[in-house]
């Protein structure tokens, strides 16, 4: 243990000198490594970004949720058309469900409409209009910067109320003050009841409550497009998660009852729910990840064999130096050691400069993806690294190891 | 004491598909504290001779008993312990690692004898300080002199203490003055009681010896002592 103890040390002084004394070959022998090293922690760093976004994302619909829908939302099976040839849901089917259901915590019908909402003379395009009930916000997790909710007397009586996601009240209502002030859409005043606070959940897109604006039903009926024209979801929230399977159970058996379906008719409505989606992100984060670790595999493989290469070279040009060093007692194993050492540490400082250059470029991306280099990345690279130095300097370190002495000596 | 005791050594190199015999029959025994210049004309095996007493090659017929052991069929790791713990080489080209100072140099065999670092440089020093090189420990290969760098390499064959200095030419290189520094600091180490063996091809460079072993074709012709052996003029510069 000792001697393995004095033999790592000296060898690690060993190498130090020689790549000391090696500085431009040195250097150029980093480049290759720093590439990779960068690649594998701005890829694991990024991945794990896009992943907390999107589970974020999907958080934000709730995971007690339920949404019976003409769509099925992560359709595999079913044909387009199919879905396209099924009979809208309209606020009939949802007052006829309300009836019945027991088991919901809550339900409220949505539909929507893409407009653009102006207050004086600010104003933001493609907003999300979502027409429901009082109902809806209980169905969500949603909580308030200013004001409430719509009530029901709001709701049923179709008054002009709105309430407005954070984005589009800070973007309309720079100052703040949106409460009881009026907000135009497609001509039409609707008073400010409510501002939502801040999901910031941008996986979303638009549907992202953010940019949404939520009214009773019948004005979106009434001034944006007629009950005919798109197909009401009715949002279910479940009382928790156990109850999740027996709430679209039930949902299921009584929806079949609303829309007169025979026993051998299969269902004209899907039943979606956030799981769905999940089951869709982990598949695109999969394939991120490994196209991800492809492209990370790939540099790495180049810069092992950039290195391998020039410790080959290096092998060659010391060939009288290993000889000398043989010539005065190093033994095989530790002309071995040496020159592995050489390639680990060699790569180590590139894990290191790649290591930084990935931090700062990681700054860049937070630009638009909200993440930073954790520690894991960090011990990633440093092992990463060593083991590319061992690897690729263990066929040059061998070469160098079995040399004969006397041929080595004669090199010039 | 017998040191060396060498028994009808051949060494036969394969090149192609022909056979150079650089050795043939070669015996000889060789005891503490002789001084041995082998002498021959170039191509004769001098330095093959020399490789094999000094473990770094082996023989491809006889035996080599080193101290009584046999090392003749001993594997790479066997011989670099013994080179490094019995052997002290001196070469022509001298052979220091370029980038390296003197210390180091000197200190590289102990390192790899197993010495802790304070103790390995102490006798460092102390080896350079014995070559007469005490103001130059820090100075480069390319920073000294040729005869300075001859003493940096006998100062790091001194520094084990080794049963035997084995010195291929190491005159070849120098000038005759440098070259007569050289062998008065050979001569010096032998009087100390150190084996020495000079390989040479000339012939008042193997005068300065006390047996002169002839070899001829990879053959020994003569072997014989020096009647009256050239003792060099030490001239300040050693300060053994
Ligand atoms: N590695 C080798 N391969 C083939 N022939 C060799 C080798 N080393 C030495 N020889 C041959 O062996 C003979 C003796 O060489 P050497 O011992 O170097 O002679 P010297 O040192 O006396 O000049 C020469 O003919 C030389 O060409
Ligand atoms: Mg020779």
């Amino acid at each position: 243990m000792n001697t393995f103890l004095f033999e790592l040390k000296e060898g690690l002084l060993i190498s130090l000198r020689a790549i000391r004394a090696n500085k431009v070959r040195s250097a150029l022998t980093i480049f290759g490594i720093v590439i990779g090293i960068t690649a594998v922690v701005l890829m694991s760093t990024a991945i794990k970004g896009i992943d907390n976004a999107f589970q974020k994302g999907v958080s934000s619909l709730g995971s007690d949720n339920l949404y019976i829908d003409k769509w099925e939302w992560f359709n595999n099976d079913t044909p387009w058309w199919e879905l396209r040839n099924r009979k809208n849901l309209n606020l009939e089917d949802f007052e006829k469900y309300k009836e019945l259901a027991q088991l919901p915590l809550a339900a409220a019908p949505t539909v929507w409409s893409n407009q653009t909402v102006k207050h004086k003379d600010h104003n933001v395009e493609s907003i999300i209009i979502q027409g429901t009930n009082e109902e809806y916000i209980n169905t969500t997790n949603l909580s308030f910067d200013e004001g409430r909710f719509f009530n029901e007397l709001e709701s049923s009586g179709g008054r002009q109320v709105a309430v407005l996601g954070f984005e589009v009240a800070k973007n309309l209502f720079p100052n703040g003050n949106a409460i009881n002030q009026d907000v135009k859409i497609k001509g039409h005043k609707f008073k400010v009841v409510g501002v939502l606070s801040e999901q910031g959940s941008w996986v979303m897109g638009n549907f992202n409550p953010d940019k949404q604006v939520f009214t009773p039903i019948q004005n979106v009926f009434k001034y944006f497009h007629s009950e005919w024209f798109r197909s009401v979801t009715i949002n279910i929230r479940a009382r928790n998660s156990q109850m999740v399977e027996a709430t679209k159970e039930e949902a299921i058996g009584i929806m079949r009852r609303v829309r007169g379906l025979k026993y051998n008719e299969a269902n004209d409505f899907s039943i979606n729910q956030q799981e769905g989606l999940l089951n869709t992100i982990n598949e695109t984060v999969g394939v991120i990840q490994i196209a991800g670790l492809f492209i990370t595999g790939l540099s790495l493989f180049v810069g092992a064999v950039g290195i391998m290469n020039i410790m080959f070279v290096s092998v060659k040009e010391r060939t009288k130096e290993i000889g000398i060093r043989k010539a005065i007692g190093a033994k095989r194993r530790t002309i071995l050691g040496q020159f592995i050492t050489e390639s680990a540490i060699i790569c180590l400082f590139g894990g290191i400069v790649g290591l930084i250059m990935a931090v700062i470029l990681s700054m860049v991306v937070n630009q638009f993806l909200p993440t930073s280099v954790q520690v894991d990345s960090v011990v990633l690279a440093i092992v990463i690294s060593i083991a590319t130095g061992v690897i690729s300097g263990f066929a040059p370190a061998y070469t160098a190891a079995k040399l004969d002495p006397v041929e080595a000596l004669r090199y010039e | 004491m017998n040191i060396i005791n060498i028994e009808h050594i051949a060494k036969i190199y394969q090149v192609g598909s022909e056979e150079v015999h650089a050795l043939r029959d070669v015996s000889l025994d060789i005891h503490k504290g002789e001084y041995v210049a082998i002498m021959g004309p170039s191509g004769s095996g001098k330095s093959t001779l020399m490789n094999i007493l000094g473990c770094l090659d082996t023989p491809t017929h006889g035996i080599y008993n080193f101290k009584s052991v046999n090392v003749s069929q001993m594997n790479d790791n066997e011989l670099a312990n013994i080179r490094n713990k019995e052997i002290g080489f001196v070469f022509q080209t001298f052979n220091l690692l370029p980038r390296s100072d003197a210390l180091h140099n000197v200190e590289l065999p102990l390192i790899y004898a197993g010495i802790p670092s304070h103790e390995r440089k102490d006798k460092a020093r102390e080896a350079l300080e014995h070559v007469g090189l005490s103001d130059r420990i820090h100075h480069r290969p390319n920073e000294l002199s040729g005869g300075q760098r001859q003493r940096v390499a006998i100062a790091r064959a001194l520094v084990t203490s080794p049963a035997i200095i084995l010195a291929d030419e190491p005159t070849g290189n120098l000038d005759t003055k440098t070259g007569e520094d050289i062998m008065a600091l050979f001569n010096e180490i032998y009087g100390l009681g150190n084996t020495i063996i000079l390989v040479t091809h000339e012939e008042y460079i193997a005068e300065h010896a006390e047996r002169i072993i002839r070899i001829r074709d990879g053959m020994i012709e003569n072997d014989e002592n020096v009647s009256n052996r050239y003792i060099p003029q030490k001239n300040g510069s050693s300060k053994l």
